[in-house]
């Protein structure tokens, strides 16, 4: 096993016991009771579906008193994430949620979160884009702020999702960080489920999470200006920091992960193998489209077929050690996409797997599949389509740069 | 800033690149953005000020003879101090060095 990815077939039984209360409960609802025991002090956001829930419950929570936040119910994502900001600024613990066409509309304001280094945190529960409307999940919201300078962690199910809310608000007001961190979940297939899980105590939390220490806040004793004016003699410097810091920003996320394993018993990686040691064949997924997949590579191991699979929790910064390292024995490697780059490449996530790749001596065929667009099922039969036709496609090749997954010709 | 900015490494900037100096963009230089001056013929110049009032600049002073001139540290040249000038003292001339 190599250094930053874990074998989840090797490590089913991650021992030492329970730690939290174990409860059956909404995943958005999960993210709100996670976020109100991390006390976050200020909540900016506009209700989209189908991010709405977190919302609405951290609102009663607010209403209710349970949580000493000021909630700020503004009239657009573009307000939202300006309120983030200056909040964030101020010093205050800051979260936000959103969706789609509520992320597309904070879009440059995304890129002030970053440059300015401001730890905001933000669910992202992943939606297709508009037109057609599609309020279904895929992963298009999601790769339209790949450069935006967030980090970025996409998850599989619901406790995954609760634990790296947590992880967020502690990885970025880490003062080694300071970058605002998304966490991405599937729209309605992880948003809208009611799973069991375990919710950490709020005594548990407060252990784990320091409290926010902004070392440069907005304070009238001690002013200090934010996102000034950059002439061309500086510009390039400061973005020269900014991605110096993002990349940095990775050991922190690994520290953390490993510290939350210690602390909660479950551990998380940038690249997670499933079945993978000794497979030739990989499949790569994100998100929860993983779950189904795992379930494709059970039966295909069965039958004899090795094959495994990869899943890329951290998409920024792009774990290009670990994603090397994790496909290197591989002969044929298969990137599901659940976003299109028109008249481009096909996947993003593929297009960036091969980037990495390129100029290894030893590396696997990289076959591109895209499917899943706004809330598309794949099946297990679909994964095990998937894996078969990329071996096909690996041999014979293919005159397209990637193959869109169950459309009707 | 301690350093002039053509100095300034990327190691040394404040996270987010956040100014902890107040009042440093003064000594940002506007002026070399122009590529015209504006020029005051005392004989016309009544001193009425209307060049102060719609400087967008706020780079014009009073001296101690009471005409208004330009600060051309900070000056950008946008010549609108001559169009609106009463009596047409101010002119704009090409900056040729």
């Amino acid at each position: 096993m190599c250094q930053g990815v874990l074998d989840k077939s090797n490590n089913n039984d991650r021992g030492g016991g329970i730690i939290g209360r174990r409860v059956g409960i909404e995943v958005s609802l999960a993210i709100a009771e996670v976020v109100g025991l991390a006390d976050a002090d200020v909540v900016a956001a506009y209700p989209i579906t189908p991010q709405t829930h977190i919302v609405e419950h951290l609102a009663e929570l607010v209403a209710n008193g349970e949580l000493d936040a000021q909630y700020i119910p503004v009239e657009s994502e573009h307000s939202a994430m300006s309120a983030c900001l200056g909040a964030s600024a101020a010093g205050a613990r800051t979260f936000t949620a959103t969706a789609g066409q509520g992320l597309e509309l904070m879009h440059e304001v995304l890129y002030v979160a970053s440059s300015m280094r401001l730890p905001v945190v933000m669910t992202v529960v992943n939606r297709a884009l508009s037109s057609p409307l599609s309020v279904w999940g895929d992963h298009s919201d999601a790769m339209s702020v790949r450069d935006t300078g967030w980090i970025q962690i996409f998850v599989e199910n619901g406790q995954e999702a609760v634990d790296n809310v947590l992880c967020a608000f502690r990885i970025a007001e880490d003062p080694r960080v300071l970058l605002p961190v998304m966490v991405h979940l599937d729209g309605f297939h992880l948003s809208h489920m009611i799973e069991p899980m375990l919710l950490p105590e709020r005594d548990e939390v407060e252990k784990f999470l320091p409290k926010n220490d902004y070392p440069l806040p907005l304070r009238p004793d001690k002013p200090v200006a934010m996102g000034d004016f950059a002439p061309p003699i500086i510009y390039t410097e400061t973005k020269k920091a900014q991605e110096i810091n993002i990349r940095a920003s990775k050991e922190v996320i690994l520290q953390c992960w490993n510290e939350f394993g210690n602390s909660f018993h479950r551990y998380y990686h940038p690249v997670e193998c499933y079945q993978c040691e000794d497979a030739d064949v990989l499949l790569l997924t994100m998100g929860s489209f993983s779950e189904t997949a795992m379930m494709a590579i059970d039966k295909m191991r069965q039958e004899g077929r090795g094959v495994g699979l990869l899943k890329l929790r951290l998409w920024r910064p792009f774990p290009f050690k670990e994603i090397r390292q994790a496909v290197k024995n591989a002969e044929v490697l298969i990137v599901l996409d659940r976003a299109l780059s028109f008249g481009g490449p096909g996947g993003p996530v593929c297009s960036e797997i091969r980037s990495a790749l390129h100029n290894e001596e030893k590396k696997p065929k990289v076959i591109s599949f895209v499917g899943g667009l706004g809330g598309r099922e794949i099946t297990v039969a679909g994964f095990e389509y998937i894996v078969n036709r990329g071996i096909e496609i690996s041999q014979t090749g293919s005159e397209q740069e990637f193959e869109l997954f169950g459309v009707r010709e | 800033m301690t350093k002039p900015e053509n100095e300034i490494t990327w190691k040394d900037l404040n996270i987010g690149s956040i100014v902890t100096e107040p009042g440093n963009a003064s000594q940002y230089q506007t002026g070399d953005w122009r590529s015209q001056r504006p020029i005051l013929d005392n004989s016309k110049c009544i001193k009425c000020g209307i060049c102060y009032i719609f400087c967008p600049e706020g780079c014009v002073e009073q001296n101690p003879d009471g005409y208004f001139e330009a600060n051309l540290f900070y000056c950008k040249g946008c010549g609108i101090c001559a169009r609106e000038c009463w009596t047409r003292a101010i002119t704009m001339i090409e900056e040729v060095e």
